[in-house]
Order: structure tokens, then C-alpha cells, then sequence
């Protein structure tokens, strides 16, 4: 197998369109980013005097609290956008001379899984622009050690989304999904009430939701206690690691399976 | 006659209750521009999946420039290019862009993908809409970019499904200048599908698929030759009864499409007064021709091309 030809390059052609075809439409941007915005704002403010709960900076505003959720929100909302073309490109017939040229599934998967990760970091730092509102700091080295981690977070979500979006004949199957099992796994992910307080039942399923660890890898990153000696965060990228590989292993095994 | 390019051989397949493919047998040779004519549903779509290795055949074997088309469908897939009936041009890209991205799925990069790409813009003569998005496009110049896409890398057979589909009789002659221009200059093979019968005519040589099986095979004239000299169409007041006195009196057999006897006769011309003068009265039209491809379809098949169309379903 030539891996320029099968992988390199249909990755970089599939990846660059995907970055052009989002830029060409501002409204997705907005659409995309703006109403996670409004969610952390409303909701933050809202309930910021009911909440009540300590962190390493001393006490939380819900704002605070809510921050790396909004995070995961917006970069889940961009890799479900992302994905979804995938079953507008099957039905507006892009994907038929895609599945017969010369290139390997990985090449097919991980140029669509690159390209909705990018925009979701893009979209991810954008609003990264209120962390300091809130009093969040960090160093040149602690930021990229973010988006580092940000990224690896969204190829894990892009690549959940295309598994999905790969077996999907219609767009409202995929908007189904998304309402009955994406909102649901970041709503027990820790992003809006920390599992301490969450009843038995509920911890179980929260610790077996991988975003559970995305979300508390974010926040230990953004409060300084992302180091390699803390269990709990190396557990978590671990656990976000492996997710990873294994949507995108899933992902690579189904794009060769459907035919047109 | 040249090297066999693609070979089929006891090609059969099914979809989930529907033969689709009936052991269908067949070699294209080499620099040949060779049409698959039938009705929708014939079988021709799903001859263009199986070759273009979209679909894996349910038995039988299919090969393109020596490799099968299931075991080895990477290589054939580096040797063909295919033009799909339904568009598969992203229209938010320029053509340009489109052009690059698919080069890209074929391995090329960097000035050599360039220089392929004007090479193409100037042969479809694109080059003032290369930055113009696809959808600002017209449907005939939307299908150029499509073939342009599957000529971008070079490849030994060309594939195009229905390429005339929405095109205005204007686009759809420039397209097959084009395609015999092409395969003038680069000695490329072309398999074209077709229910559009002038169009068939184009074709050094075709074959004629009905429900799925092969009905005939050869060069448009040979397929002509083989119906016999000429058709005479007759519309007679009782058509059941013109049929029986013809039959009685000039021992002639004819069949029935649409109301219309036909009668295929060597010297059909001499036969035509007689026959008025035989039936004074009864005949309301009768018209005498050289067989053309419809009349090949029928004499092979008993029923016109485009009775099946209205189906609707595409195969």
C-alpha cells in the first residue's frame, strides 16, 4: 500500500474542503458557537447564586463551573454539523466518485474526522477568548497544552459522529441520534453538575461516559493540576485516547462496507 | 481487432428480489467506444456500478485492463475514470477546487496536478469559469466538469453513466465531439450507457440489454443488417384483421407494437403498393424504412425502448 497516495493525500484533499466549505458559510459558524455561548451565559448567570461549590481557586461561580462543559458543547455541536454533511455528500452524490477512487478507508475517515476536529478547536479557542473573564490564566505552553488536548477531545467526538453519520440514510435519523444520544452523553459528562452530587444510578452511567473524562481533563488543564502525577488526569486521557481509537478503527472499518 | 480492455464473463447480478444482470458475457476492446443501450431498468446502471467497482457482482467476474474488479479493485480503480449519472461535484467549490480535490484522491499533487488541470480546462474549454463555483454553472457545463474530473488522472478507460442526462441536444453534441475527439488524441477506451438512441449510434459498437440480459451485440450497422431489409409500419382500422390477410396473402409475419403492424421484408418498397392495394380502405398510414436502432430493439425484444421508461426505476 503507498500510504501517500492511499492516506496523505485524499486526507489533506477530503480535510482542506471540508475547512473551505465551512468558511464559505459563515451562519454555520454562528449557528455552531453562538447559542453554547448563550447556554453558558444564561444558564451560568442564572443559577449562579444557587450553586454553591469549591475549586482550587477558592469558590466557583456556576460561569466558572459551566466553562469547560460549554467547551465540550460547542465542539460537539461542530463535529455533529461536521458529520452530518456526510449524509448530504452520499445523497448529493460527492461521496460516489470518493468510494471509487484509489485510497484507502483510513484515508476517507480521517480526512472528514480532521477536518469537522479542526473546526471544532477553531471554534474551541474562539471561545476560549472569555476564559480570562472568568479569571482563568494560563501560559503560552499551558494554552497549546490545551488545544492539544481539545483536539484529541474533538477527533474523538468527530469520529463518534461519522460512525454514526456513515449508516444514516437520512438526516433526521441523524438528528434523532443527536437528540436521544449525544445531548444526553454530555448532559451526564459533568458539564453542567459534578458527579459527587449525583445519585448512585447516575454516577454509574456518568463514569462510564467518556466524555465524563473529557470534561474532567479540561478542568483539571484549565486549573493548573494537569500533571503527569495526577492520576486522575492521566487516567483520563487514557480513557480519551482509547476512545478515540477506537471510533475512528470503527470508522475506517465501515467507510469500505456500504457501497453507494 | 485489438486487445480485449475489459472482459465480462457470465456477469449476474441480483438486488434483493430483482435479477438485475441475467449471465452477461462481453469484451470491449481496446481505443473502442462501446455503448450499453437499454431501457431504464434494463441493466446497464448496474453494469456501470460492477465495472466502476461501486458494486460487487453476486456472480460471474468482470475485468478492467487485466484486474478483477472484486479482488483487485484498487488497481482497476487507478486505470478507470468514472462520470456518474447523478452529479458528484461539490457546488460550493470552484471548478478549480473540485478539479485539485479529486486529483488529490488520484495521487496527484503539486505543479504536475496544475498543469493536468489547465490541461483539462482548456480541452472542456472551462478555463473563464475555473473560479466560478459549481453551482453558478449550467447543467451542460456542470457535466464538462464531471468528465473533466474523470480525465483528470489519465485513466485507460473512461466510464460514463447516462452521460447525457438533462443535457439540451446542443450540450449533448458537443459532449460526444468531445469524446471522439479524446479518443482520437489519447487512444482512450470509452463505455458509455445509454437509453437515448441517436446517441447509441455514436458507438463503434454496443449491446443491447433487456431485463438484465443480452440481447444483442455489434456495430450499430451489423445490428441493422441483422433485422433484414427494410420495416414496413402500417396503421390499419382492425389491425387483427390487416394481420391475418397479410399473413394469408403475402405470407407475411409481422408483430404488433402500439397499434402499429410491423413487418420486417428484404425490398420492402415493392411490397408497399401491393399491400395498399390488397387492403383498399383499410389502411390508414403505412411508411416504409431502413431499420434503425429502435427497430433493432424491437425486432430482439417485441416491445419499444421506451415503453420501460415511465418505471422510473434506474438500475
Amino acid at each position: 500500500m503507498n500510504i501517500t497516495t492511499e492516506i496523505v493525500l485524499p486526507t489533506y484533499s477530503l480535510w482542506m474542503r471540508e475547512l473551505i466549505r465551512f468558511f464559505r458559510q459563515r451562519s454555520r459558524m454562528i449557528g455552531v458557537i453562538g447559542s453554547p455561548i448563550l447556554f453558558w451565559f444564561f444558564i451560568g448567570s442564572g443559577l449562579g447564586s444557587s450553586f454553591r461549590m469549591s475549586s482550587p481557586k477558592g469558590d466557583t461561580s456556576y460561569l466558572e463551573y459551566f466553562f469547560p462543559g460549554t467547551l465540550l458543547l460547542i465542539m460537539l455541536f461542530t463535529a455533529i454539523f461536521s458529520t452530518i454533511s456526510i449524509i448530504e455528500d452520499r445523497k448529493e452524490g460527492f461521496l460516489q466518485s470518493v468510494l471509487v477512487a484509489p485510497i484507502s478507508g483510513a484515508g476517507i475517515a480521517l480526512g472528514k474526522i480532521f477536518g469537522g476536529t479542526t473546526l471544532a478547536v477553531i471554534q474551541a479557542i474562539i471561545f476560549l477568548a472569555f476564559a480570562p473573564l472568568i479569571g482563568f490564566q494560563f501560559s503560552v505552553l499551558e494554552f497549546l497544552s490545551l488545544i492539544v488536548l481539545l483536539f484529541v477531545i474533538a477527533f474523538g467526538l468527530t469520529g463518534l459522529g461519522f460512525l454514526i453519520a456513515w449508516r444514516m440514510e437520512s438526516t433526521q435519523g441523524f438528528h434523532a441520534i443527536m437528540n436521544l444520544f449525544l445531548i444526553p452523553l454530555w448532559l451526564l459528562s459533568g458539564s453542567l453538575f459534578p458527579m459527587e452530587g449525583a445519585p448512585g444510578w447516575l454516577r454509574g452511567i456518568m463514569s462510564i461516559n467518556p466524555l465524563t473524562y473529557s470534561v474532567s481533563a479540561t478542568r483539571l488543564m484549565l486549573y493548573h493540576q494537569a500533571r503527569i502525577e495526577h492520576p486522575g488526569f492521566i487516567f483520563s486521557v487514557c480513557v480519551i485516547l482509547s476512545f478515540c481509537a477506537i471510533v475512528f478503527i470503527g470508522s475506517m472499518l465501515s467507510v469500505r462496507k456500504k457501497s453507494i | 481487432m485489438n486487445e480485449s480492455i475489459v472482459i465480462v464473463s457470465d456477469l449476474t447480478h441480483d438486488y434483493a428480489e430483482r435479477r438485475a444482470l441475467d449471465n452477461v458475457s462481453l469484451a470491449i476492446a481496446k481505443n473502442e467506444i462501446f455503448g450499453f443501450l437499454g431501457p431504464n431498468g434494463g441493466g446497464k446502471t448496474t453494469m456501470f456500478k460492477i465495472l466502476s467497482t461501486a458494486i460487487t457482482p453476486t456472480s460471474g467476474r468482470a475485468e478492467v485492463c487485466g484486474y478483477d474488479v472484486v479482488k483487485r479493485s484498487s488497481e482497476v480503480r487507478r486505470h478507470i475514470g468514472v462520470v456518474f449519472q447523478s452529479p458528484s461535484l461539490d457546488v460550493k467549490l470552484t471548478v478549480r477546487e473540485n478539479l485539485r480535490f479529486h486529483g488529490l484522491l488520484h495521487g496527484l499533487h503539486g505543479t504536475t496536478a496544475s498543469q493536468r488541470i489547465d490541461d483539462v480546462l482548456i480541452h472542456l474549454k472551462l478555463v473563464d469559469r475555473a473560479h466560478d463555483t459549481v453551482e453558478m454553472l449550467s447543467g451542460g457545463l456542470q457535466r464538462r466538469v464531471e468528465i473533466g474530473k474523470g480525465l483528470l488522472h489519465r485513466p485507460d478507460v473512461l466510464i460514463l453513466d447516462e452521460p447525457s442526462t438533462g443535457l439540451d441536444p446542443g450540450a449533448r453534441r458537443d459532449l460526444w465531439d468531445y469524446l471522439l475527439q479524446l479518443r482520437k488524441e489519447t487512444g482512450v477506451t470509452v463505455v458509455v450507457t445509454s437509453h437515448i438512441l441517436d446517441e447509441a449510434e455514436h458507438c463503434d459498437r454496443l449491446v443491447i440489454l433487456d431485463k438484465g440480459k443480452l440481447v444483442a451485440i455489434g456495430t450499430p450497422d451489423k445490428l441493422k443488417r441483422e433485422v433484414g431489409g427494410e420495416v414496413i409500419s402500417i396503421v390499419a382500422k382492425d389491425p387483427a384483421e390487416a394481420r391475418i390477410l397479410l399473413k394469408r396473402k403475402f405470407k407475411l409475419a409481422s408483430t404488433i407494437v402500439e397499434n402499429t403492424i410491423r413487418v420486417e421484408k428484404n425490398n420492402g418498397h415493392q411490397f408497399v403498393p401491393k399491400i395498399v392495394e390488397a387492403f383498399p380502405g383499410k389502411i390508414e398510414a403505412i411508411s416504409v424504412g431502413k431499420p434503425t436502432l429502435e427497430d433493432v430493439f424491437i425486432h430482439h425484444t417485441g416491445h419499444r425502448m421506451r415503453n420501460e421508461e415511465s418505471s422510473g426505476v434506474d438500475t
